[in-house]
């Protein structure tokens, strides 16, 4: 499938040769180049768990979500300021019931009517309701930045210091949400898959009415679509907000999903997850090794190459291979 | 009864094809480009020309380059500040590196760069829509973002990072009272209004809205999506990029990179959104609407004597223009000038009720 | 039935066959169409007739076979390279600018013919404004002609299906083309607004000589004012000849009756 179309080849052969040239060059010392990596893949998986929700609302009811990131945020913020008064867990399952609510909400008031426009009506109108959860977090919570305490030591361990010298620097913090992120994703899948609710889900996502004809309650259905938004926005914004503290932010949160999206395609799971990898070590591995590179080549004022890196990768991949690495084509017929 | 046409007929289809074929509507421009160029001048307050009414007719020659892509052509940009940037720094460059050139040249040549840069990076376009030709144009976005904020051959090696400009002068006339640039600033964007209706008007205009409207039966007629596709990023670029050096030279003075960030991208979509995509009066009353809802924000309390602070008026402001992108995208994609097309329509019809 | 003076061939399809992905459109079909001819390609649903127009138009790229237009052979049409040779078409499902108004739909169809470059459109001096009027003449006189003067400032997303039919025919006649392909013009009207669209189409035909392709399922409106007819039915050519021939064919007759095969 890839072996006939040779630009796909070439702009994955250039990756893979990006990846391996630091070790192969001796640029960096082994385990820095490790670190860099596992720094890199881990937040990839932030960047999967927001993917990856938006693709699971798909898969289950057709519907575009970009209000995802957004709902991603808000949910932090939730977590985070409601922990302040009450322990963790039940912060949790407070923030659960309403980020369903706030699902329901998008569904029912901005994606539902706009169902039968292109993507980006939808895009733009999910960027108007990023805009009024933006004002309305902070004005409900306020605007500094917050902190979610998961109970996880903050430093970093040092771990194969025996293999390589220096040792690799490991956050507890990444491999909780790597972890955690399998583990949602495995249930995900088996849910999706082996339950009847599952199957139904895929049903409505087919084809509503035909769903309806065989007898599938239609909004109890939305309501299952619903609360898995919330949740995974929940576990992706606690993830991140204990990560990097929780603070608004366009670019990062609502819009970083589309690259990853585009490299994994709109409806597969597993393309959000391997998509949110392949930009997070790419970033990472971009502004660590590259970016030095480019400053003393081109006398630039600094780095900061990862804030392109991903749209631009996204932008080749669009140009090379529209449908992602595991999306379905499209045919248009007259 | 006032505004009927009974009576205005044409004998020639030169006359039926002109600007504004009912009198009524000649009679109300003149009077407003009138009433514009002199009265407000005498009655407007500084702080009314720096805050509202320079930054509003700047931001309506970018709304009009955007809204040429976007709304006539049916392409969607979601970087375009990134051309109001290339513009700025092309123009500071020129003017920097030539500074015998006349302005009103440079400001051409800002604006043909930026449309060559528009163009590179329209060519996505002819293999993507929608969704996808949307990150591309983030891409655009951030790149360019980085691009000036990066080489430092752009800034002219500034530390800072930020560049600052000597007032406009033209033809010994120096540009530096508010009154002075509202004046000319009004009359550049008569000027680049009545040539993106002439366009609009023309075959290009059409060619552009058969692409948006549907691009497989415009090929079968014999458009050529290239051609259309390219001009219609190239045109819109060539006016963002004016409109950024207008903004760079005439209303900041002096800036830094994230001068023409995403925010400023998003502002210019949302303006069109609000505005009316696919009118060019919509891009008037968008631009009006973006500049001076913050503004009321901000002073509205003060007047209702409830005070809230600087930033719950901001996040006020973010919350009202999120709600109200939607509504626009739901209730009525064709924005403010459709309201009042339809007001206008009321109108002729007055007082009869149908 | 009036004599027409049909000429040499001017469109020749030459064993065409579409596929999309497994499934077969068309297969092995090769017919003729000579010049100022009125030509129908009938069949049930499903035979193929849109996508033979489509191949025709550039629209779809056959994998096998060729088509000659006009002395030229290819086996790759590019629309606008069709467009340019003088083919103009309708479409099944209308494909108007819904947000233009009838007469900027119409205009629409001038394009080719329109040369002024950007800047003088956007001075609108002289030459563009000069081709600006000249073709609004022209457009006004197809107008005319199809009697829709009433409508021409009206978007045509409001008119009702039958004048947008009109208006699709309409944009077709700008192109002033040697070559018309309509694809069921009348599907969906009444006797009357049938009987209007036939006056047009041999008009068309009477009066500039345009040859003419058309998918048409009335029976009475082909038999009656076509020349000559091609018969498909699951992508193969089942028929080919007048009317009469083609009334006469066993195999035509059991693909309308649906006889099991």
């Amino acid at each position: 499938m890839l072996a006939r179309n040779w630009p796909v080849m070439l702009l994955s052969a250039a990756l893979m040769i990006g990846l391996v040239l630091p070790l192969a060059t001796k640029a960096s010392p082994p385990g820095f180049y490790i670190e860099v990596l596992l720094g890199g893949l881990m937040a990839g998986v932030l960047y999967s768990l927001v993917a990856m929700g938006f693709a699971l609302i798909f898969k289950a009811s057709g519907v575009f979500n970009f209000a995802q990131g957004a709902m991603v945020l808000f949910a932090a913020l939730a977590v985070a300021r409601l922990a302040e008064q009450m322990p963790l867990a039940v912060a949790v399952v407070l923030a659960f019931v309403i980020m369903v609510v706030l699902a329901w909400l998008i569904e029912r008031l901005v994606l539902r009517p706009l169902v039968n426009q292109e993507g980006v009506a939808l895009l733009m109108a999910t960027l108007g309701v990023t805009y009024f959860l933006d004002g309305f977090g902070q004005t409900l919570w306020g605007s500094d930045i917050y902190k979610i305490e998961l109970g996880i030591a903050k430093e970093p361990v040092m771990i194969l210091d025996n293999v390589f010298q220096g040792g690799i620097l490991v956050n507890k913090e990444d491999f909780a949400a790597a972890l955690v992120a399998a583990l949602l994703v495995t249930a995900l899948s088996v849910f999706f898959q082996k339950t009847s609710t599952g199957r139904a889900l895929r049903a409505v996502a087919d084809d509503h009415q035909a769903a309806q004809s065989i007898g599938i309650p239609l909004n109890r259905i939305w309501v299952i679509v619903w609360s898995i938004a919330g949740l995974v926005a929940l576990v992706a914004g606690i993830m991140w907000g204990a990560k990097l503290g929780v603070q608004f932010s366009v670019s990062q949160v609502a819009l970083k999903a589309l690259p990853v999206v585009i490299l994994g395609g709109f409806t597969s799971v597993n393309g959000a997850i391997l998509g949110g990898l392949i930009i997070g070590v790419g970033e990472k591995m971009a502004e660590v090794f590259l970016g030095p590179v480019m400053v003393k080549m081109f006398d630039l004022a600094g780095g900061g190459i990862e804030n392109w890196f991903a749209y631009v990768l996204a932008l080749l991949f669009l140009l090379v291979r529209p449908e992602g690495l595991f999306g379905e084509k499209h045919i248009d017929r007259v | 009864m006032l505004y009927r046409e009974n009576g205005q007929f044409k004998s020639s289809y030169a006359a039926d094809l002109q600007m504004l074929p009912i009198a009524q509507d000649r009679w109300f421009v003149l009077v407003l480009v009138l009433f514009a160029f002199l009265a407000v001048p005498f009655l407007a307050s500084d702080y009314l020309f720096l805050s509202i009414l320079i930054p509003f007719l700047i931001l309506t020659i970018a709304a009009i380059g955007l809204n040429l892509l976007v709304g006539y052509c049916g392409q969607i940009s979601i970087g375009h500040a990134a051309f109001m940037a290339v513009g700025a720094y092309a123009a500071y460059n020129l003017v920097l590196r030539l500074p015998q050139l006349n302005f009103l040249i440079v400001l051409l040549l800002a604006g043909f760069i930026a449309a060559g840069v528009g163009m590179l990076f329209g060519i996505p376009s002819l293999r993507i829509k929608g969704l996808y030709l949307a990150v591309a144009t983030l891409a655009a976005q951030f790149f360019i973002d980085w691009l000036f904020a990066r080489v430092k051959w752009f800034t002219n090696h500034s530390t800072s990072g930020s560049v600052s400009t000597a007032p406009v002068e033209l033809f010994g006339w120096i540009v530096d009272t508010p009154v002075e640039k509202y004046v000319f600033l009004l009359a550049l964007l008569i000027v680049f209004t009545v040539l993106a209706k002439n366009l609009v008007r023309g075959h290009i205009g059409r060619e552009w809205m058969a692409m948006r409207d549907m691009d497989v039966a415009a090929e079968v007629i014999g458009i050529r999506p290239v051609y259309a596709k390219l001009t219609a990023f190239a045109i819109s670029a060539f006016y963002c990029g004016v409109a950024g050096a207008l903004w760079g030279f005439v209303h900041l003075g002096s800036w830094e990179p994230l001068a023409f960030n995403l925010t400023l991208s998003l502002n210019l979509l949302f303006m069109i959104i609000i505005g009316g995509m696919g009118s060019l009066l919509g891009c008037y009353f968008g631009a009006a609407f973006i500049v001076i809802l913050p503004i009321l924000l901000d002073q509205a309390p003060l007047w209702l004597g409830v005070g809230i602070s600087t930033a719950t008026a901001s996040h006020l402001a973010f919350m009202i223009f999120g709600a109200l992108i939607v509504f626009f995208l739901i209730v009525e994609p064709h924005g403010l000038a459709r309201l009042w097309a339809i007001g206008k329509e009321k109108l002729r019809l007055w007082p009869f009720p149908h | 039935m009036a004599e027409r003076r049909t000429g040499d061939v001017i469109l020749d399809v030459k064993n065409l066959s579409l596929r999309f992905g497994g499934v077969k459109a068309l297969t092995d079909i090769s017919f003729d169409v000579r010049e100022h001819e009125i030509r129908a390609i009938i069949g049930p649903n499903g035979a193929g007739k849109s996508s033979m127009l489509n191949c025709i138009n550039g629209v779809y790229q056959p994998q096998q076979g060729s088509i000659q237009l006009r002395g030229r052979t290819f086996t790759h049409m590019n629309p606008r390279r069709v467009a340019e040779m003088g083919v103009a078409r309708t479409f099944q499902n209308l494909a108007l600018f819904k947000g233009m108004s009838v007469l900027e739909n119409i205009m629409t169809g001038r394009n080719l013919k329109m040369r002024s470059n950007l800047l003088a459109q956007a001075l609108r001096i002289g030459p563009a404004l000069r081709e600006e009027v000249e073709h609004r003449a022209v457009v006004e006189n197809i107008i005319d002609f199809l009697e829709i003067q009433a409508y021409r400032k009206t978007p045509v997303g409001r008119l009702p299906y039958g004048l947008q039919k009109r208006v699709d025919l309409a944009r077709a006649l700008a192109m002033e083309p040697k070559v018309l392909l309509l694809d069921e013009p009348m599907a969906g009207m009444n006797l009357e607004e049938k009987q209007d669209m036939c006056r047009f189409i041999l008009d068309v035909n009477d009066e500039f000589g345009t040859t003419i392709v058309l998918i048409e399922h009335d029976m009475g409106v082909v038999m009656d004012i076509s020349d000559r007819l091609v018969v498909l039915d699951y992508g193969k050519k089942i028929g080919d000849g007048t009317p009469d021939e083609v009334r006469a064919n066993q195999a035509v007759i059991d693909a309308y009756l649906g006889v099991s095969h």
